[in-house]
């Protein structure tokens, strides 16, 4: 039982693009805060705590929550950062939910953001691994990614076109939403004929490299509902950072994806989450994914997510929308995806998702991905939870 | 962990990370290093609400949090606020010891601005001299257009 | 608040070059100690919190690197990028949010590992500051400097501060440099940055600390001696040196006011049996005593000239050696956390402060004291 329940009152997002020069990183990371604290009109004065989180070597600056206080607002105040790789910004949003349900803040300032303009991205991602071990074959995330694609293709027999239509999905729910990088819809032809960067992945099937930052202010239920008048309630956190080497891990499926959620969904009670779940906002930071994945979260059998996804069940008006928000491929500012999930989630609970919105939500996912095939995830509720 | 590791040689493994970087400074820092640049003029920007001057300048208030915010020239003299003289010759330094930091506060400002200050005699250098900008003449927009603090 | 109790301790021994051990490594020792100190299982702890910083492991994500000798396979995990104070107040604030009963914490680094310098010159704001080549030492160097210039604090007072921890440190058999040394022998040391000699500084060093933190019924169910949790702030000054009043530290005044409210703690300088702060340089411990009101502002030099800080004083400050005798960077504050748990129990042989009780554990974030995190702990709930 959490000593104070807790509910997002607040999202503010820039309009992502690929780089950003009109700012600095920490310019940036005000543009974000100062629109979430509009969004629940609030000032920085009523803000009790300041939790905020990046990748370091992507903007090259060490003691990131000390360097940007000026434009998170964190002057005086509580200040702590919070980082786990490309989870970052989902870890971010669950450490927000602890310092709130401790009890020990009213209101928390949530900030994920990345400068990825600034650097080179596989360069800096390469570090991540073991560097006796893995670091000197290691080539950048996509490598990480194609292993699982091609383990589950050799099991399930998916194929690349079955990606290629979550790529559609999302590049076309993108347009409905105003702070995505790119905004236009693509075709299977194009997704298959685009350059081929690791075998079965082509340029299409993955993320854009982005300059963005998302701030989400994070209540507890003393105050919750004076901010605003549809909170959404954060039900439950689970996550599994399980692996350190690649040769460790289970291709082909996402232990760590089935293992939060069938903790999330023992904890609250749910049972067919195909059904009980009304949409979710998954890190998908490539189109395989988007079928591996939904298996793994308990949405359909496994080997059948191809088929589910053909049938439209994902798109807009079918019977769980994914990624309304266009979702990673087709925006990535890496420190803040994981939050960008969570605020996205939280407006579409809070009916606040104009053009992107999925009718009656009750109950949202938002999850984050990184690390060595890790997942973070995160239960939205529209009703208050009873425990 | 003892016993099976005796006698076995710790090995090293050597590396450099190299990720080269290419920070946008915005357009606020822009304009400060441009006018540096061009009119060696230093800028600094005042809050409507609180009236702080911040040098360098800042885009919106880190107090008041708000962007009404105007751009003011400041004077390229100042009082030292506190200074160290660097002896050993730390990785970090572009230049041969001793270098002397210093924490200058430009008339008008009311930050301090981090740089070099260079004297005859470092024994002269006191917290509350008097200090002017010293620019290079040729410049290019950054920090290191102005080549240190001297005494006024 | 709550009630919630810190119930284990592990720290491996403080060395300038822990060449035999990976971060990994370092991580399972102490995660070890702490489960044997606390009579408890891998499988007993709830959740973990790994504190490492990605610039000093010269890893991205480097919380990767000690997830499973942290035991965080199959557990809910996270990392703070910050002083281990900074982790453990996560690690606690997600016991009191009931998801977990208990949790573990650890906290690493390997200064050996990487050129200090630079990866202390990498936290200087790249657009306007960097490239003039600060470090840590240099701006720590020239707080030193104001803040002698406001108090009159002597060269010889701060000279006392490493003289005091070295000495202590020779009690800690974990600490990196026991030493016996005069106020002489420091002011005699290099001159590394003016006013601060080689002697004023704490060394690079490879350590790590573990602890655990359990919730009001978890932490009487195994058996060991809980220390509580009476309180706990943190708080964020300005970034740029030349945006704060560089001789003093609101942020930490505000910390521990907070901290010390918690607790309900009137008096500080009275009601406090021993203190354990982030002596980064000899400067800081008296700077950060002020600061806190341990000491009257400007009293702290005289104060250690008496007598009032050392082992058999009235307020032992930083009796393991303190980090001017051993400095794993963001295992530092954690290991201070440690140490006044062990003090609080009885168990510090050799440095044992007489009948402690109550005690006061303190970290730092950031470049010159920016950002603290002030633990108050007691051997009563």
């Amino acid at each position: 039982m959490p000593k104070k329940r807790v509910a997002i009152v607040g999202t503010g997002q820039t309009y992502h693009k690929s780089h950003r020069p009109d700012v600095n990183g920490q310019e940036l990371i005000n543009e974000a805060v100062r629109r979430a604290l509009a969004d629940a009109d609030l000032t920085i004065r009523d803000i009790d705590a300041v939790v905020i989180g990046n990748m370091d070597h992507f903007e090259g600056i060490n003691y990131v929550d000390c360097w940007s206080v000026d434009g998170s607002g964190g002057i005086m105040k509580p200040v702590i950062k919070l980082t786990t790789g490309g989870t970052t910004g989902s870890t971010l949003a669950i450490g927000g939910y602890h310092l709130v349900a401790s009890g020990f803040f009213e209101k928390v300032l949530v900030i994920g953001w990345e400068k990825n303009s600034e650097s080179d991205t596989t360069g800096a991602i390469t570090t991540a691994f073991d560097p006796v071990w893995d670091r000197l074959v290691f080539a950048g995330a996509i490598s990480g990614l194609a292993a699982e694609a091609q383990a589950y293709m050799a099991k399930y027999g998916a194929t690349e076109r079955d990606a290629a239509r979550v790529s559609v999905r999302d590049r076309k729910h993108a347009c409905n939403n105003p702070h995505a990088q790119l905004r236009r819809e693509v075709t299977i032809e194009e997704v298959l004929a685009s350059p081929m960067l690791a075998d079965p992945i082509h340029l299409l099937d993955v993320c854009p490299r982005t300059d963005g930052a998302c701030a989400v202010i994070m209540a507890s239920e003393d105050c919750a509902g004076k901010i605003c008048s549809i909170p959404d309630w954060i039900w439950a956190t689970a996550n599994r950072h399980k692996y350190t080497y690649l040769g460790d891990v289970n291709w082909g499926e996402l232990d760590s994806i089935a293992e939060a959620s069938k903790e999330i969904y023992a904890k609250t009670g749910i049972r067919e989450p195909g059904k009980e779940i009304d949409v979710i906002e998954i890190y998908q930071p490539y189109s395989f994914a988007g079928i591996i994945w939904i298996e793994d979260l308990g949405i359909v059998e496994r080997g059948k997510g191809a088929e589910y996804i053909w049938s439209g069940a994902t798109d807009m008006g079918g019977e769980l929308p994914i990624n309304p928000s266009g979702g990673v491929i087709a925006c990535n500012p890496i420190g803040a995806t994981g939050l960008i999930r969570c605020a996205e989630a939280a407006l579409q609970v809070m009916g606040k998702a104009e053009a992107r919105q999925v009718p009656d939500v009750n109950f949202a996912i938002s999850t984050g991905f990184g690390g060595c095939m890790w997942t973070d995830m995160l239960l939205h509720g529209k009703r208050k939870p009873d425990f | 962990m003892t016993g099976i590791f005796d006698g076995v040689e710790p090995m090293v493994v050597r590396s450099r990370i190299n990720v080269p970087y290419t920070w946008w400074a915005g357009e606020t820092a822009g304009a400060f290093f441009t006018a540096l640049r061009d009119e060696k003029k230093i800028t600094g920007r005042k809050c409507a609400k609180c009236g702080k001057t911040y040098v360098p300048p800042r885009k919106v208030c880190p107090v008041c949090f708000e962007d009404g915010m105007e751009w003011v020239e400041v004077s390229t003299n100042g009082t030292l606020e506190s200074f160290t003289i660097v002896r050993r010759q730390l990785a970090s330094l572009p230049r041969k010891v001793p270098v002397v930091f210093g924490l200058i506060r430009l008339d008008g400002a009311d930050t301090s601005v981090l740089h070099y200050v260079e004297a005859g005699d470092l024994g002269m250098i006191k917290i509350g001299m008097r200090l002017a900008a010293k620019f290079c003449d040729e410049r290019n927009g950054s920090i290191n257009d102005i080549e240190c603090f001297f005494p006024a | 608040m709550d009630s919630a109790a810190i119930i284990g301790v592990g720290i491996t021994k403080i060395e300038a070059n822990k060449v035999r051990e990976t971060f990994a490594d370092m991580v399972w020792e102490a995660v070890n100690k702490a489960l044997s100190d606390a009579k408890m299982t891998i499988d007993d702890i709830d959740n973990v919190i790994t504190t490492s910083n990605d610039f000093w492991d010269g890893r991205t994500i480097s919380c990767m690197a000690v997830s499973d000798a942290s035991g965080a396979r199959h557990k809910n995990v996270s990392c703070v990028e910050g002083d281990g104070t900074f982790g453990a107040f996560y690690g606690l604030s997600r016991v009191f949010s009931g998801s977990y009963g208990t949790t573990l914490v650890t906290a690493h680094s390997k200064g050996s590992e990487s050129v200090s310098s630079l990866i202390t010159n990498a936290a200087f704001d790249p657009i306007y500051d960097r490239v003039l080549g600060m470090d840590m030492i240099s701006a720590s160097a020239l707080q030193a400097r104001a803040y002698m210039h406001r108090t009159g604090a002597t060269p010889e007072q701060l000279a006392m501060v490493s003289v005091k921890n070295h000495g202590n440190a020779k009690y800690n058999p974990l600490s990196q440099l026991p030493m016996d040394i005069t106020v002489e022998d420091v002011l005699a040391s290099e001159m590394i940055s003016d006013p601060l000699h080689k002697l004023d500084c704490s060394p690079v060093s490879d350590g790590c600390c573990a602890v655990i933190i359990a919730n009001e019924k978890r932490a009487s169910q195994y058996g060991g001696a809980p220390v509580w949790i009476k309180g706990v702030s943190f708080c964020s000054d300005s970034y740029f040196l030349g945006d704060r009043e560089i001789s003093k530290t609101a942020s930490l005044t505000k910390a521990a006011k907070k901290a010390f409210s918690m607790a309900g703690i009137l008096d500080p300088a009275a009601e406090i049996d021993v203190a354990e702060v982030y002596d980064a340089f000899t400067y800081q411990e008296l700077m950060w005593l002020e600061a806190m009101g341990l000491s009257q502002d400007g009293k702290a030099g005289m104060n250690l000239e008496k007598g009032v800080y050392g082992l058999k004083g009235k307020l032992p400050v930083n009796p393991s050696g303190g980090l001017l005798s051993g400095h794993p960077v963001i295992a530092g504050g954690l290991i201070r956390i440690a140490e006044i748990v062990k003090q609080l129990r009885g168990e510090a042989a050799g440095y044992q402060v007489e009948g402690a009780k109550r005690g006061i554990a303190h970290g730092v974030n950031g470049l010159c004291g920016q950002s603290h995190c002030v633990w108050i702990l007691d051997r009563e709930k």
